[in-house]
């Protein structure tokens, strides 16, 4: 019996596993054929382990850079990038994160089911990533692994129902409707870059759009990710070997090999975990993803679909590149005040300048034109950059890593909840989770209160507003559809 | 018959216009089409028969051979018109094409 009882506890241990199981109750709920579901289980269990293998990739070429950044600046180096970080953390809290990605997602649901936040989260690849800090943060906090998983679920599908709401205001003036949401951990440096457009707008003249420019063209290569991360970091590892001197590199590190040829190739190596990382989350969501959608839109009426930051670039493609540029100088001027203040280097990571500033430019752009996109996104690029920064001591050993969280979201969050636990320890992270869900409701009441008040009438402003009916063209339309 | 889904990273948008065109074809009784998506750097010509991508990336994906460009990745009433046109003329089994 005990023989049983440890072979199974060998088995739930096994964060593949679980994520094989959770795509399991996915495929079923779909309720796919047998085939398909058999497929699909056997290839997220596989996916997993494609995940960790990158992970290891990516660990082998960040020892190195660390090393270096040490020999030459005498602080922590840190590349701010999601899959880096996230497939360490996997390795040791891939259980907790995966079951926190589950509940939390139906805690988003039942959110949006009876509040009027109507926001369904469904950008799986970083709801995922958001989970696997969420698990860090309690880990450390000390909790229980069932503790963990019951806070974590709680905690996940408060966050994915309020980014993608404080971004709402500012969507709905570059969409021109409340049918689709904002749903990237960017959300929190997003709706400051909105913020800051707005209040810089000015009362004269208003900025003029950013698509009244031309623009030039050509930075396409800016889109691939492999690409824009092997070139990237290859001139940041070059930078610290330089200042690290051929000496250290070639007798510390590459066994005699000439020190920027190996800088160049962990560079690259570094890219090609991260691509196998991609790889792995991409089969692990392939399954889930489609569950989640599918039982969003049988059980929340008027449900506002969240999704990824490129579908704000169509709206706007100029503010996509003004965002990012501002966004990363927001990033070279913070790292350059962290070199003074002797803290750890928060290196700007450009994937997510890229895809944030972004959204921060465009979103800046319907709120105050061009200034608005410059500012904004300048604003959300110090954002990403500090927040990193700030997050690091929270994250116990995983805040040792050379790599961390990129974007704004986890910044908040872990920084917030990190925070309370060293200051109240388990019992105040539990009444600040429970408060929250308490002014959810509180602050649902109250919009829809005062929708009633105006008659129905609709302004089109503040974060909860009745869902416009659906035109029956976009995305939003899927619930009533059914 | 393949028609992929790409986008920067392959994980979200890429993802939700693959759920979409899924839906699309199930709405109107369009079999024999595997949908997939994936990111721009895995995709090589010859990766499907098309590839349906965002404006934003018209740019980025020459070479890559049979590209529906989407002018808004979120729009349902264009992703429909495209993907049946796209069936039509890679002349898979379109029941009332007539109709069309």
């Amino acid at each position: 019996m005990e023989g049983v009882l440890s072979v199974l506890l060998d088995v739930f241990r096994q964060p593949a596993i679980i994520v094989a199981l959770i795509s399991l109750v996915g495929l079923l709920l779909q309720r796919k054929a047998f085939s398909d579901v058999l497929k699909g289980t056997v290839r997220t269990l596989v996916g997993f382990l494609v995940l960790a293998a990158g992970a290891g990739v990516v660990v082998a070429s960040l020892d190195p850079f660390g090393a270096m950044f040490q020999e030459a600046f005498n602080v922590q180096g840190v590349v701010p990038n999601n899959e880096a970080i996230v497939g360490q953390v996997l390795l040791d809290y891939g259980s907790a994160a995966a079951l926190i990605f589950f509940f939390g997602f139906i805690v988003n649901v039942l959110l949006a089911a009876t509040t009027h936040f109507k926001y369904i989260y469904l950008s799986g690849h970083v709801a995922f990533y958001m989970a696997a800090m969420i698990a860090v943060i309690l880990g450390v906090a000390g909790f229980p692994v069932w503790g963990v998983v019951l806070w974590g679920a709680l905690l996940q599908g408060l966050v994915t129902t309020l980014s993608p709401a404080i971004v709402q205001p500012f969507m709905r003036k570059v969409t021109g409707s409340n049918d689709v949401a904002l749903g990237h951990t960017g959300g929190a440096g997003v709706a400051l870059s909105g913020l800051v457009a707005t209040l810089t707008r000015g009362k004269g003249t208003p900025s003029k759009s950013t698509e009244d420019i031309t623009f030039p063209k050509g930075l396409g290569f800016l889109r691939d990710t492999t690409v824009i991360v092997a070139l990237s970091m290859a001139v940041i590892y070059v930078i610290v070997a330089l200042f690290a001197g051929s000496a250290f590199v070639e007798t510390e590190l590459s066994d005699g090999q000439n020190y920027i040829v190996y800088v160049v190739m962990q560079a690259a190596t570094f890219s090609a975990g991260v691509f196998v990382i991609l790889a792995g989350v991409r089969v692990v969501l392939a399954e889930i993803v489609p569950a989640f959608k599918g039982i969003s839109e049988r059980l929340v009426k008027n449900a506002i679909p969240a999704l990824d930051v490129p579908i704000t670039f169509t709206f706007a493609p100029n503010a996509v590149l003004i965002g990012f540029l501002a966004s990363f100088v927001g990033g070279i001027v913070g790292m350059s005040v962290m070199i003074f203040a002797g803290t750890a280097i928060v290196i700007p990571g450009v994937v997510a300048h890229f895809m944030t500033g972004a959204a921060s430019g465009v979103i800046g752009n319907a709120a105050g034109g061009r200034r608005g996109a410059v500012l904004g996104a300048f604003a959300n690029g110090l954002a990403i950059t500090f927040l990193p920064l700030f997050l690091l001591p929270v994250l116990g050993d995983i805040g040792l890593s050379n790599s961390t969280f990129s974007d704004s979201d986890y910044g908040v969050v872990g920084i917030l909840f990190g925070q309370i636990s060293l200051a109240g320890g388990q019992i105040a992270v539990i009444v600040a989770i429970l408060a929250s869900l308490v002014l959810v409701y509180a602050s649902s009441l109250f919009v829809r209160a005062r929708a009633r008040r105006a008659g129905g009438g609709d302004g089109g402003d503040g974060a909860g507003d009745a869902p416009t009916d659906a035109d029956g063209t976009r995305v939003g339309e899927t619930a009533s559809a059914r | 018959m393949k028609f992929l889904a790409v986008c920067s990273s392959g994980l979200g948008s890429s993802f939700m216009v693959h759920m979409n065109i899924e839906k699309v074809l199930k709405e109107q009784g369009i079999t024999g089409v595997d949908v997939d998506h994936a990111d721009l750097g895995s995709v090589g010509p010859g990766a499907a028969d098309v590839i349906f991508v965002g404006a934003d990336l018209a740019d980025s994906v020459g070479g890559l051979g049979d590209v529906v460009v989407l002018d808004s990745i979120i729009d349902l009433a264009e992703l429909r018109t495209k993907v049946r046109e796209t069936a039509i003329r890679k002349g898979v089994t379109v029941p009332d094409a007539g109709a069309n």
